[in-house]
């Protein structure tokens, strides 16, 4: 749209405002409420200006204190754990995915329709279908309270494979001649070529994943019960122990607001390759 | 640098009742340094053929050899062979450079052996400015050199060429045409060069295979192809404005045998005072000389006029001979030329 008509932009323009507020006030609530006392914030009305504790709070989640009740650990192992959590699961699902999608468009092997459709099916069965049988096995493996316990059964990802197949499908065939013509075996096709033709595409996925495994729940939830092992996303839940007056609601929040970090600043740092990896397909 | 032989080479697709044959067993000797044009109609095997020399197509029967080894088994970068690609199949994140040395690097070439190879194929093909360059920023006749140096690097003993030039507009094409005959002179290699286009094969080819319907219809110089083409096939194929093939032709007249096939080239028939009354449908006027379409007795016959001649007048009547030493026998049931007193 190239109108310019003053009212529709001023229009237009009001309700991008209205957006940015619905969006932004509970984060400036959240922040506002982590620079602030446990007592400050319960006073009735609640204050809407930043406060002097900011330091005081941010040191208290990161590093642990100790509560009456609920949970006071050290937020900043919480993050570790995350972020350990969330890489794994990411460069694992990319790279499965891209072997599996790799060997589905180019070999050809017995009952390969098969496996392609069973891999298209398990796209029904999300972990929270699963997640008795799962959590039998991981629990008689021995992986409860692990970073193995909480990444293996997260990384199989059937929409990743079906991302890098329908890839895989717009190389041009003779480009996979070329390389045979040169000599090239099918992984150094695969790392040579293959790999830099799809950086775009494993970059969006990077993106995706990572927020995704950063943002689990309810696996981890099931599989963590040390402290030393939560996830940030299980950290804030466990510090809530019900009744509104024991919780510390200034830490909480200031935890909840570094656990939005990390993801936010995949996004920020990886838009451009985001946004290209979606959008075009470099040939 | 080496010998060529095909023998008997047949590819089928699929199996049992679904099978498609697309080859039926086509033979031929290439000798050390020939260069040898395979041309036809699309689909008619000839891309498949070439790709069954490269190693790219499983041989369904016969055998190959490339210098005298068989390579039915082998990987197409065990044969000893380069191929441009008709969409040159640059690697797109490498640069011109990196291109031409991705094969000798894992061949594990010395470096400073795969610069001087990679230096002097680009000096070779005046790309020496712009190694550094990536495939989408090249144009569409440098990606072709790049192509082209891509196969040189290699030293090969055979290039294959898959319709290199159908990418180009009309003017590179001739260009390259004459760059492609300089190589290969040059570089005094065997080479196997695809391509439906007749002009093409005619310029470029030592000796072409004709195909059609995954039949080699003849294998010849382009002298024989033009002056004595084998089949009906090939006489209509090759030669632009095609050959006459007349079926209800006077035969007798002209010594030749009852029922056959008479075959006359538009350039051979000459305008008379008597003869041949053919009715003017369309004229042509293409600079040097015209082209007039008319009918005779039914049949459509195509006559090329000088243009110094006066342009006759559509729906009236043209009298034309043919010159008799130019005349083309084929049986009329298996289009198989046939000899004039044999």
């Amino acid at each position: 749209m190239v109108e310019r008509r003053p009212l529709l932009r001023l229009l237009a323009h009001v309700v991008m405002l209205l957006g940015v507020l619905i969006v932004a006030f509970p984060l400036y609530l959240a922040f506002v409420a982590s620079t602030h006392s446990a007592q400050d914030i319960v006073q009735a009305p609640m204050p809407l200006l930043p406060g002097s504790h900011f330091w005081e709070t941010y040191k208290a989640a990161l590093f642990g204190r100790d509560v009456s009740m609920g949970s006071g650990a050290p937020v900043a192992r919480m993050m570790w754990v995350s972020l350990v959590t969330a890489l794994v699961i990411t460069f694992g699902k990319i790279t499965i995915s891209l072997l599996s999608a790799f060997a589905i468009v180019y070999f050809r092997f017995p009952l390969k329709n098969f496996f392609f459709w069973m891999i298209f099916i398990t796209l029904m069965l999300p972990v929270e279908v699963r997640i008795g049988p799962t959590y039998q096995v991981v629990s008689d493996l021995g992986m409860l309270n692990t970073y193995a316990g909480l990444t293996i059964p997260l990384i199989a990802s059937a929409t990743a494979t079906f991302l890098f197949r329908q890839f895989f499908l717009t190389v041009p065939d003779e480009l996979v001649e070329a390389a045979r013509m040169d000599g090239a075996g099918p992984m150094r096709f695969l790392w040579d070529i293959l790999l830099p033709l799809s950086k775009t595409s494993i970059a969006a996925l990077f993106v995706i994943q990572f927020i995704y495994g950063w943002n689990q729940y309810l696996w981890p939830l099931l599989a963590t019960t040390s402290e030393d092992m939560y996830p940030v996303v299980i950290g804030i839940k466990r510090m809530i122990a019900g009744g509104d007056a024991g919780n510390e609601w200034n830490v909480v929040m200031a935890t909840a607001l570094l656990a939005m970090l990390p993801p936010a600043l995949v996004v920020v740092l990886m838009q451009k390759w985001f946004v290209k990896g979606l959008v075009d397909t470099e040939k | 640098m080496a010998s060529i032989s095909l023998q008997q080479v047949t590819k089928t697709y699929g199996s049992g009742k679904q099978s498609l044959q697309v080859l039926h067993g086509v033979s031929a000797d290439i000798q050390d340094r020939e260069f040898i044009v395979i041309v036809g109609p699309s689909g008619c095997g000839k891309s498949t053929l070439l790709r069954m020399v490269a190693g790219l197509e499983e041989i369904s029967g016969g055998t190959i050899s490339i210098g005298g080894r068989v390579v039915n088994d082998l990987e197409p970068s065990e044969r000893d062979i380069a191929m441009v690609f008709q969409n040159y199949a640059l690697y797109p994140h490498m640069s011109v450079y990196d291109n031409m040395a991705y094969g000798l690097k894992i061949a594990r070439v010395p470096k400073d052996e795969i610069r001087t190879r990679v230096d002097k194929a680009a000096k070779i093909l005046e790309l020496s400015h712009l190694l550094d360059r990536k495939p989408r920023a090249l144009s569409g006749g440098q990606r072709q050199r790049v192509a082209m140096g891509r196969a040189i690097v290699r030293q090969p003993q055979v290039f294959l060429f898959d319709e290199p030039l159908s990418n180009l507009d009309a003017k590179l094409r001739v260009q390259t045409r004459l760059e492609i005959q300089k190589l290969h002179r040059e570089l005094g290699i065997t080479a196997l060069f695809v391509t439906h286009d007749q002009v093409e094969a005619m310029t470029l080819a030592e000796r072409m295979i004709v195909m059609n319907a995954g039949r080699m219809e003849q294998f010849g110089t382009p002298e024989e192809v033009y002056n004595r083409p084998a089949t009906t096939f090939v006489a209509s194929f090759m030669g632009s404005p095609p050959m006459n093939l007349l079926k209800n032709a006077p035969n007798a007249d002209f010594g030749g045998p009852a029922g056959a096939i008479l075959g006359i080239r538009p350039e051979h028939l000459q305008i008379a005072g008597s003869g041949w009354a053919v009715q003017v449908d369309t004229i042509e006027m293409l600079g040097a000389e015209r082209l007039v379409y008319g009918h005779l007795d039914g049949e459509h016959l195509i006559v090329r006029m000088d243009e110094s001649l006066p342009s006759p007048a559509l729906g009236a009547t043209l009298h034309v001979m043919p010159r008799p030493e130019r005349l083309h026998w084929f049986d009329s049931a298996s289009g198989q030329r046939l000899e004039p007193g044999a």
